[in-house]
């Protein structure tokens, strides 16, 4: 019953999105009498969707395994909180979170949204409704989640041991959120198109949006990166692995429009170039979803490879891009040109962002495409770091060089004799860094040399901005800007160091034996079998040494028993200034008694996700600046000549 | 500059700064992007050790043999119609086992041994290396289509 319920439940969501999608059509041609209804519509649809998802939940939650999703997805051995997560830890039950999340969205936008006109509102809801239905046609024709397995199986497959983590919990619908909710600027875009009310209170309707989405997309790409870094078990931190450049490539848009948009609010400049931020944002987040759904790629993420979903999610996606880049094309003509600024000035220095972010954009993307095209024309290419770091880092620390002066501009005109010392400052503190790693460390790269030249130059440019303002009168959002700009020199800071003075030893140990790695001193213990929920596992016991103090590592190979697999549990040890990461592997077949041990140290990896986090915080703040403080009448009316 | 023409203007230096990254992507993909064989497409095409290529293909059964440094392995990929010997120093991945899917990045050497920097092995129940698809003999139990059936 519960599964018929939860399909129900989503027939009716898709009906309420076709009747949101019809309400704005004769929107068009002024206001029908469907138009009093798509706002009511929204919201319904927004409820049908949490009980269509929650059903499905609880078919996890009791593992009925008549239900097709279940019985390949779950286990009834399986721990509680993986069950629950098991319900979009897969195709169908991710895209229902997907679909889920959309229409909250819109219902949202419904209930909360009263800074822009009724018209913006209804025609905004009306092409969320729309990207909406498009969703729901695929989950209802190819991708049913509610699917009947007759007859039931006794106990069900099993989720994916490596998946069955707790990072996996909130990752997806973390990422999730974010993509869906940069959907909603791209419906704030379309319909301020249409209706033609492309200014600066729409810019201000369609910030906390675009800033909600890029805090989620920030906390997601972080996680996942700590997720893939202890996890996986190889050391890394960013394998640019398509599915991680699928949530990277709408978080670079992401940044780029969050920029742009924050001009148009202010200076009402930059609209046609927000107005194509949007879309191309939103264009890829359904690429990503495209990416990691279809399984064209060859990934270590990748789930079924079906071409019939594949093509669906493609037809989609070029169908919406497309759509919306012909009302680009048709509507921008009327939209006027914002106010003008001289090269030098805030509105420079963002512009400047933007092509540097929309540079690597491309990159990534050409870089994540040409296997697909080069395949299609019978070749089989793979594009690996090498390509991407080559490619983008030079960009990214020029990007960081902009960062040093943007923020400090003004806007409008500005003048670069008025901030010379800081300039002289910025420049004496790469330099001297940058000389000094390269005299006295042999053998380090020039990227992870300038990185770290130029973090340190950052971490110090970053707070300028609150130079001479009274702080208890500073608005939040200028604090969240500082801290957010802080918190890329802190996470560049981390890479710099992690890429260009890591440690490894590999090596095979009988208990007892010693390795050495950086300045640490590593024994092996003791190994001995544990025994979990679900698996079994060998554990090695690593006494770890330094300067007289010692630490105990517990590092484990595990085997789960369904479906049956393998996994390594790193063992980490942090100190502030990095972490130790220990792996250890199940005994050779030579049975010499010994095992083989893999160590790193990696100085200040950790500030890598600190700088992720601080990233997101402040974005939270600005957004939660922006959420409490009420646009001034005035400073509306000002502006509103479109 | 001219107010009037600022768009103009910010709309040549997106277009400029776009035909760069095209450039940018084109050098490195020249330099960087590696081309994927299985055991009979390498065979017939001749590569030249060293440069870096991706190999891809089953693991074959009773292959794999451990160096006595106990971090060295040596093991056979194969396809339906060939096979290639691959050394690899390191910890194998997770899902790495004898008849599964595996794919090498790393290099041919001159003595005609595929030498791997990285293997990568199937990751998710359902997923088989898009590569390795029609070649692959020993497909998880537990897929979807074998409990519908």
């Amino acid at each position: 019953m519960i599964a018929e319920t939860g399909l129900a439940a989503l027939w009716l969501a898709a009906a309420m999105a076709l009747l949101q999608l019809v309400g704005g059509l004769t929107l068009l041609r002024g206001e029908g009498k469907l138009t009093p209804l798509i706002k009511p519509a929204a919201l319904v649809q927004g409820a049908l969707c949490v009980v269509s998802f929650a059903s499905l939940m609880w078919l996890f939650y009791v593992t009925d395994l008549s239900v097709l999703l279940v019985a390949s997805n779950s286990h009834i051995d399986k721990p509680l909180i993986f069950k629950l997560a098991g319900t979009w830890g897969n195709h169908e039950g991710s895209m229902l979170l997907w679909v889920s999340v959309l229409s909250l969205s819109g219902a949202a936008i419904a209930l909360l949204e009263k800074r822009i006109d009724t018209r913006t509102l209804n025609a905004t809801l009306a092409v969320q409704a729309f990207v909406a239905l498009g969703f729901f046609a695929f989950l209802l024709f190819s991708s049913n989640p509610f699917e009947r397995l007759v007859p039931a199986p006794v106990e069900g497959a099993g989720l994916n041991p490596l998946l069955q983590d707790i990072g996996l919990a909130f990752h997806p619908p973390t990422l999730y959120i974010g993509y869906v909710g940069l959907s909603v600027a791209f419906s704030f875009a379309v319909a301020a198109m249409l209706t033609r009310q492309v200014g600066p209170a729409f810019a201000r309707a369609m910030r906390p949006w675009v800033l909600g989405a890029w805090i989620f997309l920030t906390v997601g790409i972080t996680a996942g990166s700590y997720w893939a870094y202890y996890e996986l078990g190889w050391g890394g931190w960013w394998f640019w692995d398509p599915v991680e450049n699928a949530s990277l490539m709408p978080w670079l848009a992401a940044t780029a429009l969050l920029h742009s948009v924050s001009v148009l609010a202010t200076r009402n400049a930059l609209r046609a170039w927000t107005i194509m931020l949007a879309l191309v944002a939103f264009a890829m987040s359904m690429a990503g979803t495209f990416l990691v759904r279809s399984g064209i790629l060859t990934s270590v993420h990748a789930f079924a490879v079906d071409p019939e979903r594949g093509s669906f999610i493609l037809a989609l996606m070029l169908m919406y891009t497309s759509l919306a880049f012909l009302v680009f094309a048709t509507r921008i003509g009327t939209v006027k040109q914002g106010e003008p600024f001289q090269i030098v000035s805030r509105e420079g220095g963002i512009v400047a962002n933007n092509i540097f972010l929309s540079v690597i954009l491309a990159i990534v993307l050409i870089g994540t495409l040409y296997p697909l095209a080069a395949e299609a024309m019978g070749d089989k290419i793979s594009v690996g770091p090498p390509y991407f770091n080559k490619a983008t880092a030079p960009i990214a620390l020029l990007l960081m060089v902009a960062l040093l002066l943007g923020p400090m501009l003004r806007w409008r005109r500005d003048d670069l004799k008025r901030h010379k010392y800081w300039l002289v400052g910025f420049f004496a503190i790469s330099l001297w860094t940058g000389v000094a790693i390269w005299r006295f460390v042999p053998g380090v790269g020039i990227f992870p040399i300038l990185g770290l030249a130029l973090s340190l130059a950052l971490a110090v440019a970053a707070w300028v901005p609150l130079k001479g303002r009274k702080l208890l009168r500073t608005p939040l959002p200028v604090f969240g800007m500082v801290i957010a700009h802080f918190g890329l020199a802190v996470s560049v800071f981390g890479m710099a160091a992690e890429s260009g003075f890591s440690r490894e030893t590999l090596t095979a140990l009988a208990p007892g034996e010693s390795a050495k790695v950086a300045d640490w001193q590593v024994k092996l213990d003791d190994v001995r079998p544990v025994v979990g929920d679900n698996w079994v596992a060998i554990e090695g016991q690593l006494i770890a040494r330094k300067g007289g103090k010692k630490f105990t590592l517990r590092p484990q190979s595990r085997q789960f028993y369904r479906p049956e697999q393998q996994t390594s549990e790193a063992a980490l040890l942090t100190r502030w200034n990095g972490q130790l990461y220990a792996v250890i592997a199940q005994p050779d077949e030579n049975g010499d008694g010994r095992w083989q041990v893999r160590l790193w140290w990696k100085p200040f990896v950790t500030f890598i996700w600190f700088g992720g986090l601080l990233v997101a915080l402040g974005g939270a703040i600005a957004l939660l600046g922006r959420m409490f403080r009420r646009p001034k009448k005035p400073a509306v009316n000002k502006w509103a000549r479109v | 500059m001219k107010p009037k023409h600022q768009r103009l203007v910010l709309a040549l230096v997106a277009f400029v700064a776009l035909i760069g990254a095209g450039f940018i992507a084109a050098a490195a993909l020249k330099e960087e992007a590696s081309y994927f064989y299985t055991p009979a497409t390498m065979a017939k095409a001749k590569i030249e050790p060293g440069k870096a290529i991706r190999l891809g293909g089953m693991v074959q059964k009773g292959s794999i043999v451990r160096g006595a440094d106990g971090v060295s392995i040596t093991f056979i990929v194969q396809d339906r119609d060939a096979t290639q010997k691959v050394a690899y120093r390191g910890i194998t991945p997770d899902l790495f086992v004898e008849g599964s899917g595996v794919v090498a990045d790393g290099r041919l050497g001159p003595d005609g041994v595929f030498v791997a920097d990285s293997l990568l092995a199937k990751h998710d129940e359902n997923y088989v290396p898009k590569e390795l698809a029609d070649i692959d003999m020993n497909t998880a139990e537990h897929t979807k289509d074998t409990l519908s059936k």
